[in-house]
C-alpha cells in the first residue's frame, strides 16, 4: 500500500518541476555566478529570476531585499544577531515561548551571554496577550522575533499588528515565517515587518536553502563574512541549483495558494472531525479558529505519542508527535507545556500536516486506521480501564516516584 | 526515529502479558508522567517457593518502555524473588538486544518496577534510590546527576577531567557546553559566596606529582596499581568491559582492556583516566599503555 505522508510541517517532497529545473545546474550550468565568462553569467541570470520569484511570493518591494541563506535556522540566527550587533545600545530581545528551537535555543544562549530575553506567554489556545506585548516595548529592545505560524499547532500570530506596534516605537521586527510562507498569503510591502525567515524544504523546494528577507533601510550586520555574494550580506558561493529550485517552488506556491486554502483546508477539517467523532478523550490543540490550513494537532489522552507513531508507521502513515520520547528529552513539547496541556495529554499529541499532494482517499484511510491504534495503546495504559480513563487517573496510579 | 532493535520492535508490536492480572499479590507502580513513562508491574508469586508464577504489565510510555515492560514480564516468570532482585537494567536492555542511550531509562524503570513489586509482595516500603537527570552526553548515556556527583566527589574542574572519570564528552563533543555548565554550577557552590571564579578556559595543567616519601618496592607498587584498577573496574563493567594488569616495566604500566572497552573510541580516554589515577596513587609519573604496545619478547 502506498504510504501516506502527513508530516509536511517537518519537511516536504520536492515538486518534480523543482527537481527538473534544478538538474541543469549540476551539469551544463555549473558555473560560478560571480565569473565573467559565459558559464557564470547563465547562472547569474537564473539567480536573478529566482530572486524575483521569491520576491513575488513574499510581496517584497525590491528584489534586493531577498538574501539567500542555507536554511531557516541560518536566517533566524542572522536576523537576531544582526539586530544586536547593529544596535549595541540595545540589549533586549522579545520573543514567545512557543518559537521553534531555531529561535529559542539561540535566545537561551544569548541569555547566558548577558542579553535580556522576554518570552511572551501564550494562553490555552496558544495566543499571546497583546497588552503584555505592548507593555514590553521600550527603547532597550533591539528586536522582536515572533513566528508567523507555529510549527506544531499551526496557530497564526498577529505579526502584522505586532510589527506596527514595534515600528511605532522604533523597534526592529523579525518573523520566522518558515511555516507560513506558501500556506497563507503574505504581502510584506504593506507591512512593517523588517526581517522574515523562510526555508525551502517546507514548500517543496530542497533542504538546505533558505531566505532572509531584509527590508531596505533596515540596519544589518552579516553573520558570514567573506566574498561579495548577496552583496556581502551573506558570503559564500551561491547554492545555485537550490536557489533555482526555490524560485520555481515559490512560483508553484503562488499557484497553489488557492488550493491550499480550500481543498487542503477541507481535507484537514475532515480528518480532524473524523477522528474527534470516533475517539473519546482527545482534543485539537492550538487556536483552531486561526491556524494554518494544513495543520491539525490532536492530543490523545492517556497514551504516549511515540507508540502511536510507530503503529501508524506500520500501516504506512507518517505523522509526528510532541511527546518527550520522540525527542529524547525528559519533557514533552515546550509548545504543549506553554499552553498548559496536562502531561497525560501532552505526551500523546500527534501532528498531522497535509500538503496539496494529499488525496481524499488518503484522508479516508487515516480516519479508519487511527481509532484502533489509539484503542490498542489505551488497553496497555495504566490510566485506562475497559470503558474509559480510570476513575481518578492521577490517584489510581500513583507511582512511587514522580 | 530511533534505531530500535528488531527485538524491541517485536515486543512493542506484540507485547506479552499486558493488561491487569487478577490474582496479582505483588504490584509495583513506578514512573513519572512528566517524562511520559509510567509502569505498573503485577506479579503472582507462589508463597511457599517465592517463585514468580505470572507477571503482567500496564505501561504508559514510548515504544521502548512498552517493549522493556513486555521483556521484563517474560524474563522474570519462573524466577524466585531473590533471583528476580538480581535482574539489572542492563539485563533488560541486553534481552532486547540493546536500547538507544536516550532510552536506557526505560530499562531502569523496568528494574525499579520489579523491585517495587517485590517489596510490595513482602510488605516492605520501597524507595527509589535513583535520581535521573537530563541526559547530557548522548554518546555515552551520561546524565546530569551523574556528572554532578562525579564532579563533586572528585573535585573536578575541566571537561577533560569529566571525560576521564565518566566518559561524558569523549565522543562527538556536542555535550561540552552542557558539561561546562554543570562544572560552573558546582564550582560556584564550591567557592561559596564572594569568591566566584569562572572555570579555567583551558584544562589546568596537572599538578606536578609530589615525590613519594620513600620509594615503593615493586610489590607495593603492583598492589597500588591493582587498587587503582579495582577502583575503575565497576565503571568499565557497566559498559561490559574490564581491565587487567599485563605487565609493569619501569615507568610503563601495560594493561589489557577487555570487552566493550577494547578498540572502542574511548580506549585512549579510558587509559588516560587510569593513568591520571595511577600518577596520583603512585606519586610518580607513569605511563599507562595497552598491552598491545608491549615490546615483543627479546
Ligand atoms: C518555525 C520553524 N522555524 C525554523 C525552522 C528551521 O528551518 P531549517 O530546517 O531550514 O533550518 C523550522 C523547521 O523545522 C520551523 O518549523
Ligand atoms: S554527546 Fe557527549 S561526547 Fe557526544
Amino acid at each position: 500500500m502506498e504510504p501516506i505522508y502527513l508530516d509536511n510541517n517537518a519537511t516536504t517532497r520536492c515538486d518534480p518541476a523543482v527537481v527538473e529545473a534544478m538538474l541543469p545546474f549540476f551539469t551544463e550550468h555549473f558555473g560560478n555566478a560571480s565569473s565573467i565568462h559565459a558559464f557564470g553569467s547563465e547562472v547569474g541570470k537564473a539567480l536573478k529570476k529566482a530572486r524575483s520569484q521569491v520576491q513575488a511570493l513574499l510581496g517584497a518591494e525590491h528584489d534586493s531585499e531577498i538574501i539567500f541563506t542555507s536554511c531557516g535556522t541560518e536566517s533566524d540566527s542572522t536576523a537576531i544577531l544582526s539586530a544586536l550587533k547593529a544596535q549595541p545600545e540595545r540589549n533586549t530581545v522579545i520573543t514567545t515561548n512557543v518559537e521553534h528551537p531555531a529561535i529559542l535555543t539561540l535566545c537561551e544562549w544569548l541569555e547566558k551571554e548577558g542579553y535580556i530575553v522576554h518570552k511572551l506567554k501564550v494562553d490555552k489556545k496558544g495566543r499571546i496577550d497583546i497588552d503584555e506585548y505592548k507593555s514590553l516595548l521600550h527603547d532597550r529592545v533591539a528586536i522582536v522575533s515572533v513566528m508567523w505560524a507555529n510549527n506544531e499547532t499551526g496557530t497564526i500570530f498577529p505579526v502584522e499588528q505586532m510589527a506596527e506596534l514595534a515600528s511605532a516605537k522604533g523597534i526592529m521586527f523579525h518573523t520566522d515565517a518558515v511555516q507560513a510562507v506558501g500556506k497563507i498569503p503574505i504581502d510584506l510591502k504593506s507591512t512593517k515587518i523588517d526581517m522574515l525567515s523562510l526555508s525551502g524544504h517546507k514548500l517543496h523546494a530542497p533542504k538546505g536553502i533558505g531566505v532572509l528577507y531584509l527590508r531596505r533601510g533596515c540596519r544589518f550586520r552579516p553573520l558570514l563574512r567573506g566574498g561579495h555574494q548577496e552583496r556581502g550580506r551573506r558570503a559564500g558561493t551561491e547554492n545555485s541549483a537550490s536557489i533555482v529550485g526555490l524560485g520555481v517552488a515559490c512560483e508553484l506556491a503562488m499557484q497553489h495558494m488557492e488550493i491550499e486554502n480550500t481543498t487542503v483546508r477541507r481535507l484537514r477539517d475532515k480528518l480532524e472531525a473524523g477522528l474527534l467523532s470516533q475517539i473519546t478523550h482527545c482534543f485539537p490543540t492550538g487556536n483552531v479558529a486561526n491556524r494554518l490550513p494544513n495543520t491539525s494537532n490532536i492530543a490523545f489522552e492517556y497514551i504516549e505519542g511515540e507508540g502511536i507513531l510507530m503503529l501508524l508507521n506500520k500501516v504506512g502513515i507518517a505523522g509526528s508527535s510532541g511527546s518527550a520520547c520522540t525527542s529524547g528529552s525528559l519533557e514533552p513539547s515546550h509548545v504543549m507545556r506553554a499552553m498548559g496541556i496536562p502531561y497525560t495529554a501532552a505526551h500523546g499529541t500527534i501532528r498531522f500536516s497535509l500538503s496539496v499532494y494529499n488525496t481524499e482517499a488518503e484522508i479516508d484511510r487515516v480516519i479508519a486506521e487511527v481509532p484502533p491504534i489509539v484503542a490498542q495503546l489505551r488497553k496497555l495504559s495504566p490510566y485506562w480501564s475497559d470503558k474509559g480513563p480510570v476513575a481518578n487517573p492521577q490517584e489510581a496510579f500513583a507511582p512511587t516516584y514522580a | 526515529m530511533w534505531e530500535y532493535s528488531d527485538k524491541v520492535r517485536e515486543h512493542f508490536f506484540n507485547p506479552r502479558n499486558s493488561g491487569p492480572l487478577e490474582e496479582a499479590n505483588g504490584i509495583g507502580d513506578v514512573g513519572s508522567i512528566q517524562c511520559g513513562d509510567a509502569l505498573r508491574l503485577m506479579l503472582k508469586v507462589e508463597p511457599e517457593t517465592e517463585i514468580i508464577l505470572d507477571a503482567h504489565f500496564q505501561t504508559f510510555g514510548c515504544g521502548s518502555a512498552i517493549a522493556s515492560s513486555s521483556a521484563l514480564t517474560e524474563m522474570v516468570k519462573g524466577m524466585t524473588l531473590d533471583e528476580a532482585l538480581k535482574v539489572s537494567n542492563q539485563n533488560i536492555a541486553d534481552f532486547l538486544d540493546g536500547l538507544p542511550p536516550e532510552k536506557m531509562h526505560c530499562s531502569v524503570m523496568g528494574r525499579e518496577a520489579l523491585q517495587a513489586a517485590i517489596a510490595n509482595y513482602r510488605g516492605e516500603e520501597w524507595s527509589d534510590d535513583h535520581e535521573e537527570g537530563a541526559l547530557i552526553c548522548k554518546c555515552f548515556a551520561i546524565d546530569a546527576v551523574m556528572i554532578e556527583d562525579v564532579v563533586k566527589a572528585n573535585n573536578l574542574n575541566t571537561v577533560e577531567q569529566v571525560t576521564f572519570y565518566t566518559k561524558a564528552g569523549g565522543g562527538c563533543a556536542a555535550c561540552h557546553e552542557g558539561i561546562e555548565e554543570i562544572l560552573a554550577k558546582v564550582m560556584l557552590e564550591r567557592a561559596g559566596p564572594g569568591e566566584v571564579s569562572p572555570p579555567p578556559a583551558c584544562p589546568a595543567t596537572p599538578e606536578a606529582p609530589r615525590p613519594p616519601s620513600a620509594k615503593l618496592t615493586l610489590v607495593q607498587k603492583i598492589k597500588k596499581i591493582e587498587e587503582v584498577l579495582d577502583s575503575v573496574r565497576p565503571m568499565l563493567q557497566r559498559d561490559h568491559g574490564d581491565v587487567e594488569l599485563a605487565d609493569v616495566q619501569g615507568k610503563k604500566i601495560y594493561v589489557h582492556l577487555k570487552g566493550a572497552c577494547s578498540g572502542c573510541m574511548m580506549e585512549a580516554a579510558t587509559l588516560g583516566g587510569i593513568q591520571q589515577k595511577m600518577i596520583e596513587a603512585l606519586g610518580e609519573l607513569v605511563q599507562v599503555l595497552p598491552s598491545s604496545y608491549m615490546p615483543a619478547e627479546a
